[in-house]
Order: C-alpha cells, then structure tokens, then sequence
C-alpha cells in the first residue's frame, strides 16, 4: 500500500435479500483520485456507496482509512467523509443559508464565506428564501454546496447530477477537479458520462464485477 | 481543524434548528396539546356530574392522556429527518450522535412535553382535583414528560425506517411507560389524601436520570440500524 494511498476497499461484499449485489470487490484511492461506479440499476451501486460511508455496514471484508478500518475511527472518519445521497438533506423549511450553516455545525466548516459558496453554485439570490419554494435542481444544487462550506477530504456522491441541467453538471465538474487538486478524494455514481477536462478518472463497473 | 465547533455548541445548533422548525410547523405540533385538553373533556362529558368519581380519578385521566398525547407526537422527532435525508447527515456528523439526539430530544420536549405542563393546572381545576394535589400533579408532569420524549426516542428510532411503524410504535413504547404511570399517579392520589409522596418522588427523578443516561445511547444505535 503506498503513503498516498487514502481510502482501500479489501474483499468487499454486500447481500440484500438474500440476493448477492457483489463480492469480492477490491480497489483503492489514491490523493487526487476519483472513482466513477457504474453498472445497471439494481447492481447495488448505492449499497455501495453506503457501506463506504459507514451508514450500512458490508456483509464480508472491510475498509480502511488511511490503513485504518472505518469502523474503529467512527467520529474522525466521518469528520473527512462529505456524503450527497439520494435524498438532498436539506430541511425545506429552513432557508438556504440556514441550512448550510447546519450543514457547518455538524462538520468541519470551511473557510470559505456562505455567500461565496451559494455564488459559486449559483444561488445567491435564494439565500434567504425557503427551499420549499426551490426546483427540484436548485435543491440539488444546494446538497452539493454543503461539500464547499465544510471542509472534508473525502466526497461521496450518489448520482449527484439527478435534475441538474447542463450548465450546472459542467460547473460541479469543475469544482469536483479542483477538490482533486486540493488532495481530496471523490466516489460517485451517475448515469450521466462523468468526464473532468484534465483528469483521468477510475472506472469500477459493478455489473461486471458480479 | 481549528473552526469545528465544540460539542456544547453543536448540542445548542441542533437544539435551536429543532425549535425553529416546530415554530414554522405550528399547526402540526399544536394538535397533540389540543388533543390533550380534549381527551380530558370527554370525560366529565361521559360520566354526567358526579364530582366525587371525578375527582378520583382525575389522576388516572391526566396521565393517560399526557401518554396518548406524547405517542402521538413521538413520530415526529425522527420522521421529517428521516424522510429528507437530514438524518443521515446528522449519522455522518464529525460528533457523537448521542449527544446530537439528546439535543433533539430537548427540543421535542420544549415543543409538546412542557406545553402539558401549562394547561394541565386549568385541566385538574375543571376535574375538581384538590388544591394540595395539584401542585403534585404539576412535579410529576414535570418529571415525567422528558421520560416519555427520552423512552419515546428510541421506539421510533427502531420503528422510522418502518413503511407502518405507527402502531408498532405503541405497542413497543406504552408497556415502558407503565412505571411512570403507575409512580405519577400513586403521588398524585397520595398527596390528594395529605400523604407524604417523596419516595414516588424520587423513584421519577431516578427514572428519569437513568433515561438521560441510557437513552440517547440506544436511540443513536437504534437510528444507525433504520438509516442502514
């Protein structure tokens, strides 16, 4: 295992309803890496996702943390470890800025300023408005901004780009390239063709894997 | 690492979030208190005038609505979070999730526990509880209350990820409320007859301070199980 080496998958595997999603499944992450799961609907893709997050646990083998299993780290995993799902987990009836501010308090909050990061994903407008009377890809959009104001090194994304239009996939593109430049980490699913303009990006496909 | 914040400071952020989001949901954190007040009225309504029944068991009455009134009210602690996504996020804090449900547990007892507190005293006047029993009545919803919201907590953690966990959370959570049940009432007809009540007393106070310390434990990993 080389230093660089941050997040390591050993032996995975995952079993839902006495189905076998996968197994034996192996990979590593480097700093600076990103990993694009892909494979059918149904191949266990978010099961996967969700045992790296710590949130469901893996029925056989085991993940490390800078060579660390996860589970014994707990509170100092989870303070790196950025998690977008399928659900947004935003409050709809808090307003933008309130629910990024929750967002800090619950992580390491970045330096950067609130106002800059909803500039950043293009909602400085809705600042103060409820998310209530948001889109559906501008609530999407503001998931994603919670990976700008806290400050953690690994980010998971379950399909990130659900009702996100095309100018918006491109800039959260660029800012995923920048977060591999800061050292950072990325594993994400998408059904959407996932390309960075500078960077080669790792390609796990689960439906072959199984 | 230096802008994380502590964990007191976390504790009151979720506490104060939890409080702002039942002042903007008024009306759904109001009916559990109002179907407290009505529950009681049924009952002088039922039984016709008889002061005397009343009387006796307006202790009995009070307490059963105060549990029916907190069941009601119980899905909501989780249910919202869960339903949005936001309890993962809070899984996934960098802090302890046990001290981050107490927080909101807190909150849920601010919004629908202490509320009970304020009408029970015009409740126990219109049932013609007694003048040295009332204050009793008072200690032991103050007491009892935050044990229901702590017991609570954990019936719905186990239950949220349930697509029908209303029934199964009652069933689960009123058999573990019968001590407090049977400890409120006792002081109350107890201090109603000039009886001394400190040891029902202090049984509550130890009940409740074995909730604060057990509760948010099992409730975190209870919640870790539904989120999974």
């Amino acid at each position: 295992m080389s230093t660089k080496t941050l997040l390591e998958a050993r032996d995975l595997g995952c079993n839902r309803n006495d189905r076998q999603l996968f197994e034996h499944l192996e990979f590593s992450l480097e700093v600076g890496e990103m990993l694009v799961v892909e494979g059918p609907n149904g191949c266990g893709k978010t099961s996967l996702l969700r045992i790296l997050t710590g949130l469901r646990l893996a029925d056989s083998g085991e993940i490390l943390w800078r060579g660390e299993p996860i589970d014994r780290l707990a509170g100092d995993y989870y303070e790196q470890v950025n998690y977008v799902g399928h659900h947004d987990g935003v409050k709809r009836e808090l307003s933008c800025l309130e629910n990024l501010r929750l967002a800090r308090a619950m992580g390491i909050p970045s330096k950067a300023d609130l106002d800059d990061v909803l500039e950043r994903v293009n909602l400085y407008a809705y600042g103060e408005s409820e998310v209530a009377s948001l889109s559906a890809g501008q609530k999407r959009r503001l998931a994603l901004a919670r990976l700008l104001a806290t400050d953690s090194l690994l980010w998971i994304l379950d399909e990130p780009f659900t009702s996100l239009d095309k100018a918006s996939m491109d800039l959260f593109a660029g800012l995923f390239e920048q977060h591999l430049q800061r050292d950072g980490v990325i594993v994400v699913t998408s059904h959407h063709d996932i390309t960075l303009p500078t960077r080669e990006v790792k390609r796990l496909n689960l439906g072959q894997a199984a | 690492m230096s802008g994380r914040l502590s964990l007191g400071q976390a504790f009151v952020f979720l506490l104060r979030r939890d409080l702002l989001l039942a002042l903007r949901n008024r009306a759904e954190y109001a009916m559990p208190l109002l179907f407290f007040v009505l529950v009681i009225t049924m009952f002088p309504l039922a039984l016709g005038a008889l002061p005397e029944l009343l009387q006796r068991i307006a202790p009995g009455i009070i307490w059963v609505a105060a549990l029916l009134a907190a069941m009601l009210s119980l899905d909501s602690i989780f249910r919202s979070d869960f339903d949005d996504g936001s309890l993962e996020q809070i899984l996934l804090s960098a802090h302890p999730v046990a001290v981050l449900v107490l927080a909101k547990v807190c909150a849920h007892w601010l919004v629908t526990g202490l509320p009970l507190l304020l009408v029970a005293p015009l409740l126990a006047e219109m049932l013609g509880m007694s003048s040295q029993a009332q204050p009793i009545l008072l200690l032991t919803i103050l007491i009892g209350t935050p044990i229901l919201s702590l017991i609570g907590a954990i019936g719905v953690a186990l239950t949220v990820g349930l697509r029908k966990g209303g029934i199964i959370l009652s069933l689960l959570v009123l058999p573990l409320y019968v001590p407090v049940l049977i400890f409120a009432a006792s002081a109350i007809e107890n201090a109603a007859m000039g009886f001394d009540v400190s040891a029902q007393i202090y049984m509550m106070l130890a009940f409740l301070l074995l909730s604060i310390s057990l509760s948010p434990w099992a409730t975190a990993a209870a919640l870790r199980m539904s989120a999974s």
